[in-house]
C-alpha cells in the first residue's frame, strides 16, 4: 500500500460537487482530508491518499480530468 | 553553535525534535524551525558576531547547525553597495543594492544549500537532490561536490544547454524529465517520498529555507546595526521574502538592533505572478498560474510559501508589484549603466519594481531602502542579447575608428543608439 499527500484546488463551478466522495466510491482509495479552505466561489484540500500506486495514479488522474488542480503539498518543487 | 532546538507546525503549532522532516504529521503545514531565544538573548551579542568568518557561517548561532562543520563553499557576506546613481535616477536619496551576484555560484542559492547541505551530511544523507531550471542546479551540484556528497539534479528535458552546464561541470548526476513542470513536481515528490536522499526543497526544506535569513543579518550589520526601513525583495515560492523578515525581527528580539519596523515589498513579473495578484484581491488565496515570463529564476506557479508572503506583505506594510518582461529588461540594462551591476532577470524585476514603487510616490525620497539583487546576469544573457547595442567594426587604422566614433556619436545625438534608461546626472523622475 502505498500514501501519496496532495492538495487539490477546485475551480468555483466544482465547490458544489462530491468530488473526494466519488474519488473514494470508484476507486480502491482511501481519502483523509488534514486541512481545507472552502468558501463558495473557490477552495482547496489538503489529504492523503492511500491505497495501490497505481489506483492512486488512476484516481489522481481522474481528480484531474473532472477540472480540479493537483499538486504536491510542498507547493512547486522545481526551482530556478 | 547552534541554537535551533526544535521544528514547528506554522499551520497547527505542533513540535517536533529536528530530524528531517518538512510537515506536519497532524495537519500536514509545513514547519519552520524554533530557536532557544531566551539563550540566544544571552549570548548572542554584536561583537560575538563580528568575530566570525566572513560568510554565512558568521551567523552560525542562528542557523540550525553548527559551523565547525560546515560545508562551506564561500556563502555569504556580499556587498551592501550605497547606489548614488540609481538612486539619483529614482528620486531616493538612501538606496542601497546588496548584491548576492557575487557568491560562489552566483545566486543567493548558496545561502540555502550550503545549510541544506551541511544539515543534510549532518543526518547521514549522502545524496544531495534537487529540482531546477538554474541556480539551485548550479549550487547544490557545487556544494554536493565540495562536501563529497552525490548530487541527483533533476531539470525539465527542454532546458537549454547553456543553463546545464553551470551544474554539469560540477558532476552530478542530472536528469532530464519529459513532461510539463507540473509533471517534474509530481515526480519529484514521489521520488522524495521514496528515496532516502536530502531533496533540499522538500525533506530538509525547514533547514534550506532558513540560509535566507542571513541576507537580513548581513544587510543590518553592515549598516551599523541598523535595520532598513524598506526592502525590495523577489518573490519565487515566497521563502526568500519570509525569511528576510524574520531575519530582521530576530534582530530586533535579540537587542541587536533597536529599531525594525520594516517596510517589505515584493515583486513578481507579470507572467507568473500569483502572490501580488492575490495582494491585489487584498486576499490570502493564492490562485496557483502557469508562468509564462522571461524572469525563470521566480517562475514559480504555485509558491510553496505564497501564504506567509502576504502575511508579510500584510503585517509590514509593504506592497505587491508586478512587473512587464520590457520593464525587467530595463531594469536590468538601469542596474547595469547606473551601478555597473549586471543582475539577472530577477534582479530586473526587483529594479523595475523599485522604479514603479519610487514613481508611485510609494518610497518616501529620504527612507533607507535596500533592493535584493539575487543573481547574476551572465546566467541570463539571452533576455538582454538584442537590447544592446552592437559593436562599432572597424578597420585597424585611426581614420576607421574616428569615422566610426563619429558615426556613433551622430547616431546617440539621433536618438537611435541612446543609453536608454540613465545617464550621469539626469533624473528619470516623471
Amino acid at each position: 500500500m502505498a500514501k501519496q499527500r496532495v492538495k487539490f484546488t477546485f475551480p468555483t463551478e466544482l465547490i458544489r460537487d462530491p468530488v473526494i466522495w466519488r474519488l473514494g466510491k470508484e476507486f480502491e482509495v482511501v481519502t483523509n482530508i488534514r486541512r481545507a479552505d472552502v468558501t463558495e466561489d473557490r477552495g482547496w484540500v489538503v489529504l492523503e491518499l492511500e491505497g495501490e500506486l497505481e489506483e492512486i495514479e488512476r484516481g489522481i488522474q481522474w481528480v484531474v480530468e473532472q477540472g480540479v488542480r493537483v499538486d504536491p503539498v510542498p507547493g512547486d518543487i522545481l526551482e530556478g | 553553535m547552534s541554537y535551533a532546538s526544535h521544528l514547528r507546525c506554522r499551520e497547527c503549532g505542533r513540535q517536533y525534535p529536528l530530524e528531517p522532516l518538512h510537515v506536519c504529521e497532524f495537519c500536514f503545514g509545513p514547519l519552520e524551525i524554533g530557536y532557544d531565544y531566551r539563550a540566544l538573548a544571552r549570548d548572542l551579542t554584536r561583537g560575538r558576531i563580528e568575530k566570525g568568518p566572513l560568510t554565512v557561517w558568521r551567523y552560525s548561532d542562528l542557523l540550525p547547525c553548527d559551523r565547525e562543520q560546515a560545508v562551506d563553499i564561500g556563502a555569504g557576506f556580499t556587498p551592501l553597495l550605497p547606489c548614488r546613481n540609481l538612486g539619483e535616477a529614482l528620486g531616493l536619496r538612501q538606496l542601497y543594492i546588496k548584491n548576492d551576484c557575487v557568491n560562489p555560484t552566483w545566486s543567493f542559492k548558496d545561502r540555502v544549500v550550503t545549510v541544506a547541505c551541511t544539515k543534510a551530511r549532518e543526518f547521514g544523507f549522502d545524496t544531495l537532490a534537487c529540482a531546477s531550471t538554474g541556480n539551485l542546479a548550479n549550487s547544490v551540484a557545487a556544494h554536493a561536490a565540495r562536501g563529497g556528497m552525490q548530487a541527483l539534479v533533476f531539470i525539465p528535458s527542454d532546458l537549454e544547454q547553456g543553463k546545464v552546464v553551470g551544474a554539469a561541470i560540477y558532476g552530478p548526476t542530472l536528469v532530464a524529465v519529459d513532461g510539463s513542470y507540473d509533471d517534474v513536481n509530481r515526480l519529484c515528490s514521489e521520488l522524495a517520498d521514496k528515496y532516502p536522499w536530502a531533496f533540499v526543497n522538500i525533506n530538509v526544506r525547514p533547514y534550506y529555507a532558513e540560509g535566507s535569513k542571513t541576507l537580513a543579518y548581513e544587510v543590518v550589520e553592515q549598516l551599523g546595526w541598523r535595520a532598513p526601513e524598506h526592502c525590495i525583495v523577489p518573490l519565487a515560492s515566497g521563502s526568500l521574502f519570509t525569511k528576510i523578515w524574520k531575519g530582521i525581527k530576530e534582530m530586533a528580539w535579540l537587542g541587536l538592533v533597536d529599531w525594525a519596523h520594516t517596510r517589505m515589498s515584493g515583486a513578481q513579473p507579470q507572467g507568473c505572478s500569483p502572490i501580488v495578484e492575490a495582494w491585489e484581491r487584498q486576499s490570502f488565496d493564492i490562485r496557483p498560474v502557469r508562468p509564462n515570463t522571461i524572469a525563470k529564476s521566480l517562475a514559480i506557479g504555485n509558491p510553496a510559501d505564497g501564504y506567509y508572503a502576504l502575511k508579510v506583505l500584510e503585517h509590514s506594510g509593504g506592497f505587491g508589484v508586478a512587473v512587464t518582461d520590457e520593464e525587467v529588461v530595463d531594469g536590468m540594462k538601469l542596474l547595469a549603466e547606473a551601478e555597473g551591476i549586471f543582475a539577472e532577470t530577477a534582479g530586473g524585476v526587483v529594479i523595475a519594481a523599485l522604479r514603479r514603487l519610487a514613481l508611485d510616490g510609494r518610497i518616501g525620497p529620504d527612507e533607507l531602502v535596500v533592493a535584493f539583487i539575487t543573481g547574476a546576469g551572465l546566467k541570463t544573457q539571452e533576455a538582454v542579447l538584442d537590447k544592446l547595442v552592437p559593436p562599432l567594426h572597424i578597420e585597424p587604422h585611426v581614420a576607421s575608428f574616428e569615422e566610426a566614433m563619429a558615426r556613433r556619436q551622430e547616431a546617440v545625438a539621433a536618438g537611435a543608439e541612446a543609453r536608454s534608461t540613465w545617464r550621469p546626472g539626469q533624473n528619470q523622475q516623471r
